[in-house]
């Protein structure tokens, strides 16, 4: 959709064009500003601060290559599942991960980037995805500990962002949201079954919890003091809290439900803490965080090839259908003309 | 539709202030604030347009914007549209729009196009309150 | 607080409208508003079949098994679109018509089990190669998109003909799990007719894929029509048609969107088939291998 910016670039203006100008500038900062002071919304057409559409659209395209990407692990033991049903949930589920993405591309577009660009970008590396995605889907047990650890921490993350500023965003957050519900769900049901089976099913469940849990922390990003950009995030209500303070809230969801499952998380030193009346957890290993999402994780370039291939393949797919239309439309016309 | 060989698909036929779609920040002149404008991209003719889903949720209520999605044309909009956004009994009906033919107020006449009817107090029921307590009415 | 239903004739006055609005209007309209629905679920029949409520007979539990075995085997080729489609939209509709299939085997399966004290899973997972009984064009493979859309174009206006005709059946869980399927696979008729409209008649490569992926299914539509005499039974009671039947309305709707598509019925030799008696193509094994490995790891286990 660049050729929405086919705009031509103005040329130098005069002196009243650029009085103009500036104070068009300032009404629509005034109002920009008015808007967050009163929590309510950007829509797609209003001003607004350019760093603010470069944030937003940074963060709403990252997020849905995180869906889609997100898709591959599980959609690796769509053809395994070991019953039927948990094949029909986990296809349903993965499909709803298509759904997501597809919806935040849309409201990425309302900012005039097309998704195609993204998708490009997505293939090129040049854009970022939740890390997570970067590791292995070993065993079944991958499965719950996905749609309990990560599809959870996902939750935590989004429920705030149905009420982010711009309007897109938070929209497409609010149908996320209702989507997500059965996710973390489906996750925990199958950390219980196998935590309830045999002793080599619980092993495997044990193992999942083991592997994601810290990737699942650091889902929620950075410590603050590590997080240059959030201050800025969060005044502009794109952001609604803090990424240790989603964390922490996280970590003690967790706690709770790993005694229904009967299982253990790997923290030792995980805690209440009385005094900032807040979870703690034990050290994380943010050495590995930005190791893997630079690049070097264990699946990065399995993705990423995965996403291209499936792109490329289906190239001629999306060049058929765009061409069969536009041959249509010419006879429709003809026919109109005709008559 | 859309012709083939325009440099994307949503290349609009008229000129770019009148119709341009909703959300499309550069199409409603060049203000402020709005991002630098680059080149138009390379073609790609394999982009699907965009379309904005309404749907409606039962007999008797009105279509609802849904969400957007891409398709190559109205018959596959309408059965994308199904896919996506009624796999959980979400509708009963749908509509599909070209997200380029829809007419949008302009953000920046707020004021002159939208404020006109504050203050107009007498088109509201409650503003008649001597009929207060009479019965039917 | 009166709302239109309860509008008498001597109401005068326009009653409270904002009441009708509220209440029954606009105000509700949502377009995330979800639900579950109500239909046949697998998990009813299961019930059904557990209560002692509904066994099916040798035959038709074994002719379900057929219908299971074809629609479990295709939802786990579909299955492997999910994430791979040439577009994120397709991987949603795959995902919806892989769904279907699934939830139909699922039925199937679940009935025919009633018959040996099995479950969907016992079936689906524990039986060896020799004893499903899909036909060889559910097991072909994927191949490029253009195959995949060939392969379920046929099988769409098969199984709508036949689940069309099974609502009828004096088997009523069979006529119950057909009613639910016939609504979804019409839909899976229209998605394949307009795919196989937009590659044909799109560009130079896609009408080529089309038709070369025309080609590689269509030696396996022939087994799809063949009588045996578990069906010649089954027809003779009511309970399920005569395959060859369906043959002259699947011609003639397919050669109908074909016309359309200005593409030919493809002219290929028929194969023999044998996948209803357990002789497969050398696709089931790989299938199969993949599908049961972990249920097969941990027999006995629950998931
Ligand atoms: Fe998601
Ligand atoms: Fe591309
Ligand atoms: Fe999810």
């Amino acid at each position: 959709m660049a050729s929405q910016n086919l705009q031509p670039v103005p040329e130098a203006l005069s002196p009243e064009e650029q009085e103009r100008a500036a104070q068009l500038e300032a009404e629509g900062q005034a109002y920009f500003d008015r808007v967050m002071a009163d929590d309510s919304r950007i829509e797609p057409k209003d001003w607004m601060p350019a760093a603010y559409r470069k944030t937003l659209l940074r963060q709403i395209s990252q997020h849905a290559h995180s869906e889609i990407i997100g898709m591959q692990p599980e959609a690796n033991w769509i053809s395994r599942a070991p019953s039927l049903k948990r094949k029909a949930i986990l296809m349903a589920k993965v499909q709803d991960e298509a759904g997501h993405g597809l919806y935040l591309y849309s409201a990425a577009e309302t900012l005039g980037q097309s998704r195609d660009k993204m998708t490009d970008d997505l293939i090129a590396g040049k854009a970022r995805y939740s890390s997570i995605f970067n590791y292995p889907a070993l065993t079944w047990a991958d499965m719950g500990a996905i749609g309990w650890l990560v599809d959870g921490a996902a939750i935590c993350n989004q429920v705030p962002l149905c009420r982010a500023s711009y309007g897109p965003y938070g929209r497409a957050m609010v149908r996320i949201c209702k989507e997500e519900s059965f996710h973390q769900r489906q996750g925990f049901e199958i950390l219980l079954e196998l935590s309830n089976g045999t002793p080599a099913q619980k092993q495997m469940a044990q193992d999942a919890v083991n592997r994601w849990y810290a990737p699942a922390l650091m889902m929620f990003g950075p410590p603050d003091d590590d997080s240059p950009n959030s201050k800025q995030s969060m005044a502009w209500n794109i952001k609604r809290f803090s990424n240790d303070e989603l964390r922490s809230r996280f970590v003690g969801m967790m706690v709770e439900q790993v005694r229904v499952l009967g299982l253990t998380l790997p923290d030792s030193e995980v805690r209440f803490n009385d005094e900032t009346r807040k979870w703690e957890h034990g050290p994380l290993d943010w050495e590995e965080f930005k190791e893997v999402l630079a690049g070097r994780g264990p699946c990065n370039a399995q993705r990423l090839e995965r996403r291209r291939e499936a792109h490329d393949d289906g190239a001629w797919v999306r060049e058929a259908a765009a061409a069969y239309a536009a041959k249509q439309a010419r006879k429709h016309a003809e026919k109109e003309y005709a008559a | 539709m859309i012709p083939n060989d325009t440099p994307t698909s949503q290349v609009p036929s008229r000129p770019l202030d009148s119709q341009a779609r909703p959300g499309n920040p550069a199409a409603v002149g060049p203000r402020p604030g709005t991002p630098v404008v680059g080149a138009p991209q390379e073609s790609t003719t394999s982009v699907w347009p965009l379309w904005e889903v309404f749907v409606r949720s039962s007999r008797g209520l009105s279509h609802v914007h849904a969400g957007s999605l891409h398709a190559p044309d109205a018959a596959m909009a309408l059965r994308n549209a199904r896919d996506l956004y009624t796999r959980r009994n979400e509708g009963v009906s749908i509509w599909v729009v070209p997200a380029d033919a829809i007419a949008a107020s302009d953000p920046d006449a707020k004021g002159s196009f939208f404020e006109s009817p504050q203050g107009k107090d007498y088109r509201h029921a409650t503003y008649y309150t001597k009929s207060e307590g009479v019965k039917h009415l | 607080m009166t709302t239109p239903e309860t509008h008498t004739a001597e109401t005068t006055g326009h009653g409270d409208i904002s009441v009708g609005v509220a209440g029954s209007g606009d105000s509700s309209a949502s377009a995330t508003r979800i639900t579950p629905g109500n239909a046949l679920r697998p998990e009813d029949i299961a019930l059904e079949v557990r209560t002692g409520l509904v066994k099916p007979s040798e035959d038709v539990a074994e002719y379900a098994l057929r219908l299971g075995d074809d629609a479990l085997i295709l939802a786990q080729r579909l299955g492997r679109w999910i994430s791979r489609a040439p577009e994120l939209e397709e991987d949603v509709a795959l995902g919806n018509i892989a769904l279907d299939q699934l939830g139909h085997a699922r039925s199937f399966l679940t009935y025919a089990g009633g018959a040996w004290e099995k479950s969907e899973d016992d079936l689906a997972y524990f039986r060896r190669e020799h004893e499903f009984r899909s036909a060889h064009l559910f097991e072909q493979p994927n191949g490029d998109f253009a195959v995949t859309i060939a392969r379920q174009f046929v099988v769409s206006y098969y199984q709508f003909e036949l689940y069309r005709r099974l609502t009828q059946s004096t088997d009523a869980t069979l006529a119950a799990i057909a009613a639910k399927a016939v609504k979804e696979v019409d839909y899976h008729r229209d998605h394949s007719a307009q795919w196989i409209l937009r590659l044909a008649l799109g560009t130079k490569e896609s009408r080529a894929r089309m038709t070369h992926g025309l080609k590689l299914v269509w030696p396996y539509v022939g087994e799809l029509f063949v009588d045996d005499e578990l069906t010649t039974r089954l027809a003779g009671a009511g309970a399920a048609v005569e395959p060859s039947s369906l043959k002259a309305d699947f011609d003639r709707l397919t050669g109908e969107v074909l016309a359309e598509a200005e593409l030919e019925v493809p002219q290929t030799p028929v194969a023999p088939g044998g996948g209803r008696r357990g002789k497969h193509s050398e696709h089931l094994g790989y299938i199969l291998a993949e599908m049961q490995v972990l249920a097969r790891e941990h027999p006995g286990a629950s998931w």
